[in-house]
């Protein structure tokens, strides 16, 4: 259980007093200033908070809120934030990583923490680009693109992070985009309230090396049409005039327009997060237009012990039945022999 | 040693040919060395292990060696299936011998692969049920070696291991198989017989052991009694089996166990937990030979320990980095090529000046190289292998009971000095066992980690103490304390991000400075032997045992040697300078191509210094070290 605050926390109690120095117009502003503004709701005591980080230019993150903050080495903050959790259970660990400290050189932690459904916040921070090292192409970059690693265009097969979650089945993730704060916050409640590992893959611009990179689904013009915010145990329904849907056709979702050949509210695809099941989750992880709307919010939340309940578990019946109590007790157990 | 124990066989062969005698004349010995070899599965580690708890509860003081191959089960019968277990008993044991006064050889290949460790006179005793063509042709044999002369030099003992094994429990098992399992126990009862032991020890064992399958213990208990009495009967005139009695140790009042050098690691790093009032949190990966020290740990939780099984070796010292900002005693445990993997970690150990252990016990190099046998190759690993200047505190156990204190003073010395610990073990320790004076934790002092107080207004993440460059440990959760750390240069003091030039070469300076510092507290590095000596011999780590053996035997024979072992590495004790300005002639020994003798000749110019290294995966021998002495002596 982690410690809340008994005074009323404010957005100015997590303000550190250290430059922000991200690029003007970089994604990662907007997300500073959501988890500026929640942190407070979710109402911790601030010495509860410890915000983990790798390496990129996301991962500057805890130097500019003003919690206990680790600025780890490229891909280990997975790993770092388990020791963290395990050695202190009652601190709400987050995680803040880019697609290349989660998919790439951290690929193997982040793939193991969520397995274990470790009870960390992971926000992956996915500007499809490497940042920090002005603009190689991540596992994230779309196949095709040039950057500057590949001149000629991306060779690698896109990777989408959320069927890497749903594949080690993992009990949260969900997505938002880094500029709609609100949302983005109702996310971050969530993951905070979740019990094991919740992981948000943050659309994140890139205002230098790869601008515009999610525009498809973020543009202000377009995105009421190409985003669907999912709610438990809501219909899913989107577009500028709420009336599209979807539904399921055999083994497959299709866009439906509400008042056209038929189709009435009640037909749209109700949204279960909390089914085991990783087949619908995977199905909505991997829409993206122009055939299907992008989905966000909370896409699955499952529930499912823990292993630092598990651990703890353990722990507290062998200190409570073990024999060995203390070192001397282990000194001398088993065989052993008195010289005189 | 070598020669003393050479004279004990041939006198023992001697006896049996030349006096005419009706039954055995037991011979007084101060030590023996015997070694247990057979396929893996045949369970010579057990054998061996029961053989040495039977001598140690009978007051001979023990060390035993485990041999045994990488692969779990290689084909049965070959040589890369061989696994053995020496035992070394006497009034007096630093290592686990050099050759072998008794090999027990359960198939042609354990003896073909074994015939290295015996020395002309050596006892060999096989199954000779076991030398069918078949198994001599998948040993490498070409031709029987009882048939041709390639066996003369030693005292040979055939016994129908496997056909009296069987018989002898006929009346329990129908199936042959689980009466096979039986033989080890048939060579035990021999190896008891040979050295005047009792039975009682292995009985208790086995029946805790199988505890509710009343069939095997009896089967066993029947089987070492078998062997027993066969030697006991058969006809001295043609199996001349030597009996002996060693001497018992004069040994300190006390209670003893045996102990193993990563049993003895795990629980050095317990007792340095409970004395800093900690819990002990373990990010490791399996990795041969240190994987049992996390096996150890994984048991006890009870004194809250957190074991963590990571994915990898980087995800386990990352944990532990992450457990050791969180306020536990963090460690990980690895063998050279886990190390090289933790190199990045534990640069950030030493950036961000956090408390942590890194136990490496060695195995031979480089890659995956030997992974069960033992080298002392990963000491320039330890002392220079991360990316800047990232000094930490290197310290090597030097036998397997010590390990305890080492890997007590590893986290003593990490918690209050809030660095990186590289704990330099080895297979030959860590395999190894010895027996072990139990201590009382009440002689243990107190681990006092430097914590900040909650709510300090002047608590600043790199403020150091004056005098030891020490900075505070402010954990999270701690009120009023809140901070950022981790990989990029820090303030001097404040610790934000930095990239000042100057600010850069005080913070490498004070890295460095603390654990030059260190050196002041200390204790001096001690000599054993005469001030005047004509040779100083130097070792460091896991050598000691044959080392101190060498050292005390040429100093028997009246030659004037001085020896001196090193435990702390980086930094070396203050007097070490002066120890090397008093020898003329200075030998530094290890198992690798010279890499302390290089870091001495890095630290004191002007010194001359011989070398004598080993990399063959193997300990020392008592009898090379002598020769290599008595040759630098005389030159």
């Amino acid at each position: 259980m982690i410690e809340h605050s008994k005074v009323e926390l404010t957005k100015a109690d997590f303000a550190s007093d250290q430059m922000v120095k991200w690029c003007p117009g970089c994604g990662d502003h907007g997300i500073l200033a959501a988890v500026e503004g929640i942190f407070p709701k979710i109402g911790y005591k601030k010495e509860n908070y410890c915000v983990v980080s790798g390496i990129g230019c996301s991962s500057r993150f805890p130097y500019y809120v003003n919690t206990y903050g680790f600025h780890g080495i490229h891909g280990r903050p997975a790993a770092i934030a388990t020791g963290v959790k395990m050695a202190n259970p009652g601190l709400s660990v987050w995680v803040v990583a880019g697609d290349g400290d989660s998919t790439a050189i951290g690929g193997n932690h982040f793939m193991h923490v969520i397995r274990r459904n470790m009870d960390i916040n992971l926000m992956m921070f996915n500007n499809r680009i490497y940042g920090l090292t002005k603009g190689q192409y991540s596992p994230t970059t779309k196949q095709g693109q040039i950057t500057k690693t590949s001149p000629f265009g991306v060779l690698d097969y896109q990777l989408n992070p959320g069927e890497l979650v749903m594949g080690v089945r993992g009990t949260f993730f969900a997505r938002a985009v880094d500029v709609q704060t609100k949302q983005l916050q109702n996310v971050c409640d969530r993951m905070a309230a979740h019990d094991g590992c919740a992981v948000v893959e943050v659309l994140q611009n890139c205002v230098i090396f790869n601008n515009g990179a999610h525009k498809e689904v973020t543009d202000k013009e377009t995105r009421d049409d190409n985003q669907l915010w999912v709610e438990h145990g809501k219909p899913m329904i989107f577009g500028k005039n709420k009336d599209k849907g979807l539904i399921l056709k055999g083994r497959k979702f299709e866009v439906v327009t509400i008042g056209e050949n038929g189709i009435k509210e009640e037909d749209i695809f109700v949204h279960d997060e909390t089914t085991e099941d990783t087949g619908i989750h995977i199905m909505l992880a991997q829409m993206r237009p122009p055939e299907y709307p992008m989905v966000f919010g909370v896409i699955r939340a499952v529930r499912k012990l823990t292993y630092n309940n598990m651990f703890i578990a353990q722990q507290y019946e062998q200190m409570q039945n073990a024999k060995i109590q203390c070192v001397d007790d282990l000194l001398n157990s088993g065989e052993t022999w008195e010289i005189k | 040693m070598t020669n003393k124990v050479c004279t004990f066989a041939v006198h023992l062969k001697g006896k049996n040919r030349n006096i005419d005698m009706t039954k055995k004349q037991k011979v007084r010995k101060e030590d023996a060395v015997v070694r247990f070899v057979g396929d893996s599965g045949d369970g010579m580690q057990l054998t061996g292990t029961l053989f040495s708890d039977t001598s140690a509860l009978d007051g001979n003081d023990i060390a035993t060696f485990p041999d045994y191959p990488a692969e779990i089960r290689a084909p049965h019968n070959t040589i890369a299936g061989v696994s053995g277990f020496q035992v070394h008993i006497g009034s007096k044991i630093y290592s686990s011998g050099d050759k072998a006064d008794v090999i027990v050889c359960m198939n042609p290949a354990s003896m073909k692969s074994n015939l290295k460790w015996a020395k002309p006179g050596t006892t060999i005793i096989v199954d000779e049920d076991t030398f069918t063509e078949d198994a001599l042709v998948k040993a490498g044999y070409t031709e029987n070696p009882f048939e041709n002369e390639s066996l003369t030099n030693y005292n040979i003992v055939r016994a129908p291991i496997t056909t009296l094994t069987l018989e002898a429990v006929k009346d329990i098992f129908t199936d042959r198989k689980a009466a096979m399992k039986c033989r080890n126990m048939f060579a035990l009862g021999m190896i008891f017989f040979i050295f005047s032991k009792t039975t009682n020890h292995a009985d208790e064992y086995l029946a805790a052991k199988f505890k509710g399958k009343n069939e095997i213990i009896e089967a066993n208990k029947k089987v070492i009694r078998a062997g027993y009495n066969y030697c006991e009967n058969v006809d001295v005139q043609q199996t001349p089996l030597p009996q002996v009695e060693i001497e018992t140790a004069k040994m300190e009042k006390g209670r003893y166990r045996n102990i193993t050098g990563n049993i003895a690691t795990a629980w050095g790093l317990l007792a340095a937990a409970e004395k800093a009032h900690l819990p002990l949190f373990l990010g490791s990966y399996p990795i041969t030979p240190a994987t049992d020290i996390m096996v150890e740990l994984a048991k006890r939780k009870s004194l809250n320990c957190k074991v963590f099984q990571a994915e990898d070796e980087i995800a386990g010292i990352c944990s532990a980095i992450g457990a050791s900002f969180a306020g536990n005693f963090a460690c990980t445990s690895t063998s050279g090529p886990g190390l090289s993997l933790k190199s990045e970690a534990l640069g950030l150990a030493v950036m961000t000046e956090l408390p942590l252990v890194v136990i490496d016990v060695q195995r031979g190099g480089p890659s995956t190289g030997l992974p069960t046998k033992t080298e002392q190759a990963d000491l320039n690993q330890a002392l220079f292998g991360r990316n800047g200047e990232a000094p930490c505190i290197v310290i090597a156990p030097s036998s397997s009971a010590n390990c305890f204190n080492w890997a007590f003073e590893a986290g003593r010395l990490a918690l209050e000095n809030m660095t990186p610990v590289i704990l330099l073990s080895d297979a030959y320790l860590g395999n190894g066992s010895q027996l072990f004076k139990i201590p009382s934790m009440k002689d243990f002092p107190e681990i006092h980690p430097p914590f900040a107080k909650e709510n300090d207004p002047d608590y600043l993440p790199y403020r150091r103490d004056a005098e030891t460059l020490v900075r505070q440990w402010a954990v999270p959760g701690m009120e009023g304390l809140r901070h950022r750390i981790g990989g990029l240069e820090k303030t001097d003091g404040k610790g934000e991000v930095s990239t000042d030039n100057q600010n850069h070469a005080k913070m490498v300076y004070y890295r460095r400075e603390k654990i030059n510092r260190l050196a002041n507290r200390l204790p001096e590095q001690q000599i054993q032997g005469d001030e005047d000596a004509d040779l100083l011999v130097i070792g460091w780590g896991g050598t000691a045992g044959a080392l101190k053996s060498a050292v005390e035997e040429l100093r028997n024979e009246g030659k004037k040697v001085a020896y001196t072992h090193f435990n702390y590495i980086c930094p070396l004790p203050k007097n070490t300078g002066d120890i090397l300005k008093k020898y003329k002639k200075i030998v530094v020994c290890e198992l690798n191509m010279g890499q302390f003798v290089n870091y001495l000749r890095m630290n004191f110019q002007g010194i001359m210094f011989h070398q004598y290294n080993k990399i063959q995966g193997l300990p020392f021998e008592v009898g090379e070290l002598k020769e290599e002495f008595n040759k630098i002596l005389g030159e």
